[in-house]
């Protein structure tokens, strides 16, 4: 017994390692963030303000951020909103078996697992011989929804499996036509994960850099406004804006955690 | 309700999401296999069936390319793997209750979410000339020099790809060691094997096909990556992906496209024989 207990303590000194490894880099500029006026890119701290995080807004000190970030915003609700309702859609059909699920499961697992270059070329290339012009909310749209879609389609099949289907045969010996089952027992039984799923769909678009690098057009989405802004700001401005963004994206993915938490205790005590 | 319409019901539901990869990742990946057969002249490209690109690639520089992306591919593995596979053993065989379990792997998890253009930012404080550690280690002595080799090499791009991408190799294993019977393990240890014997003889070979999936999603991330070598390596730090990268950039699509293809080819293959020793299918 002895010695099971100290692999114990060997991996819980491990697994605080490995959380520090994933925490600290983004500590230390939470906190360089938080400099006096005159602060640099490096330690030791000089000085403790909001200042730099209030330099963010100011246009002359990064470059402009605000147009990028509500390019985001809108990107980021556009793909919200289509991956919910093609990925609910799709995950009802697959409750049911038909002949070629297998190549369209497949399909959804590989636009996970193709590397995300080829992707990006691939939408760059057809633009390209097409002569269209790529912009973000084209082609940039369509990027997005390779990389989100798979995701939110993955996790609603994982809610429909433990979806009691019950309610809905209950609606239907009741007369109930598809849309009205659909709209009164499926969706408000299903809304809170799929303001979950929403909310991590959206934080992915938000965060997505390398499927859109290429595609983008001439207006560049955050994320790869930020790209362009680590060449040539040398200001802690620069980890203000990541602070920022950072706990953005972090706020969201708590809100959806915590919703989809909700409901699977709600369901649980209901079953 | 008609029989026609209960069989065309699923068809109709997944119309959406298939068409748009049929459009946005079907029909491009297709179209660079075509593009990657056409003529190009140094700035406009014709269609054509030519070889010209494929033979174009086929060269010293290509070749190094692709072995250094190999060895940051391997570099990357093993590091996620052998630090990835103790924390998922340790979230799923020492920590006791289902509630821990799931907030600490939530803690692992919520980082992936972020942007990673941040999380690679993020090291620049730490491994700098002035950074925190060269700080330290100067500090109390052990260094005259900064060290340079923290940052802006193949170094950095190794740490920053497994910090960015060990979730990957985290959750599948996670996710199999969860769904092994705890008393398979009580039975073993009744039988006398000794914790090595019954990691080495039940845990492992019930984890593999989570370390199979685990090792696919890192070769994908890895092979075609481009933002961490431009990022965190030096400018000699060469990938497939930058290639790819910096050849779209000077519009040389059928080369990008011969390359890429390629990239998919050997991306593949390496799939194939991974999925070839280990058997993932239960876990589907």
């Amino acid at each position: 017994m002895q010695k099971r207990s100290l692999t114990y303590y060997l991996l819980l000194a491990f697994f605080c390692l490995f959380v520090l490894f994933l925490y600290g880099p983004m500590i230390t500029i939470f906190m360089l963030s938080m400099q006096g006026p005159d602060g640099g890119l490096t330690f030791p701290m000089r000085g403790f303000s909001f200042y730099w995080l209030g330099q963010v807004f100011q246009e002359q000190r990064v470059g402009n951020f605000i147009e990028p970030f509500v390019r985001s915003l809108i990107l980021g609700a556009a793909v919200m909103a289509i991956t919910i309702a093609a990925s609910v859609l799709a995950s009802m059909g697959f409750r049911q078996r038909f002949k070629g699920s297998t190549v369209i499961f497949y399909m959804t697992i590989a636009s996970l697992i193709v590397p995300s270059i080829l992707v990006s070329l691939g939408i760059g290339v057809v633009f390209q011989v097409m002569g269209w012009p790529t912009n973000w909310f084209t082609s940039g749209l369509g990027a997005h929804l390779t990389w989100t879609l798979p995701i939110a389609f993955l996790i609603m099949l994982g809610i429909f499996n433990r979806f009691n289907p019950s309610y809905e045969e209950a609606a239907r010996d009741l007369g109930a036509t598809d849309s009205k089952t659909f709209w009164e027992i499926v969706m408000p039984l299903i809304a809170p994960s799929l303001l979950g799923v929403g909310l991590l769909t959206f934080t992915l678009s938000y965060d997505e850099f390398t499927r859109t690098s290429l595609v983008s057009g001439q207006s560049n989405t955050l994320p790869l406004e930020i790209f362009g802004m680590t060449t040539n700001v040398t200001s802690p401005a620069l980890y203000a804006l990541g602070t920022l963004t950072t706990l953005f994206s972090a706020s969201l993915i708590l809100i959806a955690f915590f919703a989809y938490n909700a409901v699977v205790r709600r369901q649980r005590g209901k079953a | 309700m008609s029989e026609t319409w209960k069989t065309l019901k699923p068809y109709a539901l997944i119309t959406p999401q298939t068409l748009v990869f049929l459009l946005f990742l079907v029909f491009p990946i297709l179209m660079i296999g075509v593009v990657s057969f056409w003529e190009f002249n140094g700035y406009s490209m014709t269609p054509a069936f030519t070889l010209a690109n494929y033979q174009g690639i086929l060269t010293d520089v290509t070749f190094k390319t692709y072995l250094n992306t190999f060895k940051f591919l391997g570099m990357v593995w093993l590091a996620t793997l052998l630090i990835g596979y103790p924390v998922a053993y340790f979230l799923a065989f020492h920590v006791p209750k289902l509630e821990w379990q799931i907030l600490l792997f939530l803690v692992c998890t919520i980082p992936f979410w972020t942007s990673n253009i941040i999380r690679m930012i993020s090291w620049v404080p730490l491994l700098g000339r002035e950074g925190l550690v060269n700080q330290m280690f100067m500090g109390v002595g052990l260094i005259q020099q900064p060290m340079e080799f923290l940052l802006y090499s193949d170094f950095a791009v190794v740490l920053g790809m497994v910090h960015l991408y060990i979730i990957f190799m985290i959750a599948p294993i996670f996710n199999s060691l969860m769904r092994i019977e705890r008393s398979l393990v009580t039975a073993a240890e009744d039988l006398g094997a000794s914790g090595l014997q019954v990691f080495r003889e039940v845990i492992l070979p019930l984890s593999a096909p989570g370390i199979a999936i685990g090792s696919i999603f890192i070769v994908t991330l890895v092979m075609g990556e481009f933002v961490t070598v431009r990022l965190m390596g030096g400018g000699q730090s060469a990938s497939v992906g930058k290639l790819i990268q910096t050849q779209i950039g000077s519009l040389q699509y059928p080369l990008a496209a011969a390359n890429a293809i390629v990239l998919l080819a050997v991306t593949m293959l390496i799939i194939i024989s991974i999925l070839r020793v280990l058997d993932i299918r239960k876990e589907l």
